[in-house]
């Protein structure tokens, strides 16, 4: 029963989406510069915003929930290797069979060679962060499998050769006419008289989708939660398509990060209430589709579980960091973040975009892959309030940024002013010097900080405070 | 009471006027401060950009200077946040052990001014006047890391000849976050404008806050957009007569 999937390693670089091609701020550059996009996120943002902190005021308990997900999720991080197999022996006892995956080519290997088995030239699939994590959609189509996928935000996104920009909300940074280009140009059978109004592009892609649901017979899920108790796997989702993925094909199988599992079937009473307050701003998620191995002559009677770690070992050896994986992927911390909410999620160049993505990309690839991303904070604090398992970002942030590489010059400069700091005389001496050094102007032409681009300098006092203090 | 202050390398620097007010402030209403020489600079910025290891000898530098007072305040939340919440931490990873158990009891002493003057001196009427319309920004660090909470805004509203009107999105970040101004510059540049354009909204004649490094950054936003609203730290509105 003991499984050993090696020393814990950071996900591969070469395969997933976890890496960008280049750094935020240059990333984020061409994200502002774009205004239909700054537009479109804002006015998704803050409509979640509203939604959710509404439904969130109704709970006299939120706080006291949020405590207990956090604990909860603490205890599978401190037991994650007993919880992990008693969630296979469950599994196994009910007729499914598990797979262990230590990286994203193993998992893609994995259930490629499951799909190709059952002989079937397409998957549907359930919205799942971890298969767009290890890119299981590009590995399908290399080995000549179409993977379609079902939840409207994402087929948006497939179909438009896109990559996600938001946790929850995928096509977030689209709006209905960019949408009905998107389905005139890529999807089979639409009718060519489509106009942008939601209801009809909702119905054309429900009609293309129900034929697909009908005429496949693979599906491939992500799960919210495996409950190591019974063997039970759990979806949350919105649009009822999961349902249809998870209950219609013969064969399932499930890719679940190995963080997702939770001790009992109780503990889903504390996370169903806090996922789709804190996501959708909803009271209750409209569809939770629950399965426990095979049930013979109801649902898919041939059912894998894949259980993921693409660098998850390595994060939870980090006691620091380790907190990144108590995420359940409501994306609330991208909704408040004002930094998310001008640059947008392909800024972050992971599939873990906002403030979680700014911990867990860097955590799950090593710091060197992505040492912009702590950095694409300004600390403000939003996403800690915000997070209903209370992961504290802003300190994963600053302990992250301890770890990252440092350029040169900053490290000089930083020393030297650590080291004028802790000498009181000197650092005197130094206030008094930038008295004097007024070249820069108030415009701050010839700095090259990038400061002087929206603000002025402040203009130097003549005195500074104890130089005040000692002459009163 | 015999309170010390901690002035900040930014008001100590750049800002005096904010610090000079505390002082004012604070003996008018009949107490005694004390600057001791030997401060210089929390460490934040070094702990928040990524150089804990410098930070400790700042670290252990506040902690010497300020262990022989009951009470510190700042007219800082931000550097208040970073006393109380990382010092102790910091210190801690670097191995420090007795550090870090001085660093958390001298947090506990150690307030921002609005904390010092609602908690310990239990005055909400500082007796001051300020005949201007005034916004408040609460800055991130204030409200979210040191939760002082509505207590400006309740010293604002005892302040006579003092029209306060409230801006809107106050809780979204100014875009300031120490270097990330610097290394996310466009970001953070595009956060300003908003905040500026909400500051704008309001028609008030100052905006005022906490946090020197904040208005640092709103300030100058402000003046390249000429647009004749003025930054003023807390601490020199509480202080006006």
């Amino acid at each position: 029963m003991s499984t050993f999937l090696g020393m814990p390693a950071t996900a591969p670089r070469g395969v997933g989406h976890l890496r960008g091609d280049e750094p935020f701020p240059a990333a984020a550059h061409t994200a502002l510069a774009n205004d239909q996009l700054r537009r479109n996120l804002r006015h998704a943002t803050t409509t979640i915003r509203g939604k959710s902190g509404r439904v969130i005021a109704e709970l006299p308990d939120w706080q006291e929930l949020r405590s207990a997900g956090s604990a909860i999720k603490a205890d599978v991080m401190s037991r994650l290797p007993e919880l992990l197999e008693e969630l296979e022996a469950r599994v196994t006892e009910r007729g499914g069979v598990v797979h262990w995956a230590a990286d994203a080519n193993q998992a893609n290997a994995i259930v490629t060679e499951l799909v190709r088995r059952t002989g079937s030239e397409r998957v549907i699939k359930v919205k799942s962060m971890a298969t767009q994590e290890i890119a299981l959609n590009e590995a399908l189509e290399a080995a000549g499998i179409q993977p379609v996928e079902t939840d409207l935000a994402e087929l948006i996104v497939q179909l438009g050769n896109d990559q996600p920009s938001h946790i929850l909300v995928p096509a977030i940074h689209r709006n209905r006419s960019e949408i009905r280009e998107i389905f005139l140009t890529a999807m089979p059978g639409v009718d060519p008289g489509l106009t942008d109004d939601p209801p009809v592009l909702a119905a054309a892609a429900r009609k293309y989708l129900r034929e697909t649901f009908l005429s496949t017979k693979v599906a491939i899920s992500g799960a919210n939660f495996g409950i190591a108790e019974t063997g039970t796997l759990a979806v949350v989702e919105s649009e009822g398509n999961g349902r249809m993925c998870l209950t219609l094909p013969d064969t399932l199988i499930t890719v679940m990060g190995i963080e997702k599992v939770v001790p009992a079937w109780r503990d889903l009473e504390v996370f169903l209430q806090l996922l789709p307050r804190a996501s959708t701003g909803e009271r209750m998620n409209p569809y939770t589709t629950m399965w426990t191995g095979v049930t013979p002559g109801d649902g898919p009677q041939d059912f894998h579980l894949v259980l993921l770690d693409n660098g998850r070992s390595a994060v939870l050896a980090d006691p620091a960091g380790r907190s990144a994986l108590h995420c359940i992927r409501c994306s609330a911390c991208l909704n408040v973040c004002p930094v998310y909410e001008r640059t947008g999620g392909h800024a972050y160049g992971s599939v873990y975009p906002g403030p979680i993505g700014a911990v867990l990309s860097p955590q799950l690839t090593g710091i060197e892959d992505n040492a912009s991303l702590p950095f694409a904070s300004s600390l403000c604090g939003a996403c800690f309030d915000a997070c209903p398992v209370r992961i504290d970002i802003p300190s994963i942030l600053v302990h992250l940024r301890n770890r990252a590489p440092h350029p040169k010059s900053e490290r000089a400069a930083m020393r030297a002013a650590a080291y004028t700091m802790d000498r009181p005389k000197l650092y005197a001496r130094a206030q008094r010097a930038a008295k004097l050094a007024r070249i820069a102007g108030r415009r701050g032409r010839g700095l090259p900080l990038g400061w002087n681009r929206a603000r002025d300098l402040p203009e130097i006092p003549a005195q500074t405070f104890r130089d005040w203090w000692a002459s009163r | 009471m015999r309170i010390a202050l901690f002035a900040t390398c930014l008001a100590d620097t750049l800002f005096p006027e904010a610090a000079k007010a505390t002082v004012r402030l604070l003996e008018r209403l009949g107490h005694e401060v004390v600057f001791p020489l030997e401060q210089t600079c929390c460490g934040q910025m070094h702990i928040n950009t990524g150089y804990q290891r410098d930070a400790v000898p700042l670290i252990r530098r506040y902690v010497s200077v300020f262990s022989g007072y009951d009470v510190i305040v700042a007219p800082s939340g931000s550097c208040v946040g970073s006393i109380r919440h990382q010092h102790a931490l910091v210190a801690a990873r670097a191995g420090a052990a007795g550090l870090a158990a001085r660093a958390s009891e001298l947090g506990a002493r150690t307030y921002e001014l609005s904390e010092l003057l609602i908690d310990v001196l239990e005055v909400e009427d500082v007796g001051a006047y300020y005949p201007h319309t005034v916004t408040y920004h609460p800055t991130c660090h204030s409200l979210r890391m040191t939760r002082v909470g509505d207590k400006p805004l309740r010293l604002l509203r005892q302040v006579r000849g003092l029209d306060l009107v409230e801006l809107p999105a106050a809780e979204q970040c100014c875009g300031f976050g120490g270097t990330f101004a610097i290394k996310n510059a466009e970001t953070s540049a595009a956060m300003l404008a908003d905040k500026l354009t909400a500051i704008e909204s309001t028609g008030a004649s100052v905006c005022t806050a906490g946090d020197a490094s904040c208005l640092m950054h709103i300030g100058g936003g402000l003046s390249r957009r000429e647009s004749g609203v003025r930054t003023v730290h807390l601490a020199e509105i509480l202080a006006a007569t």
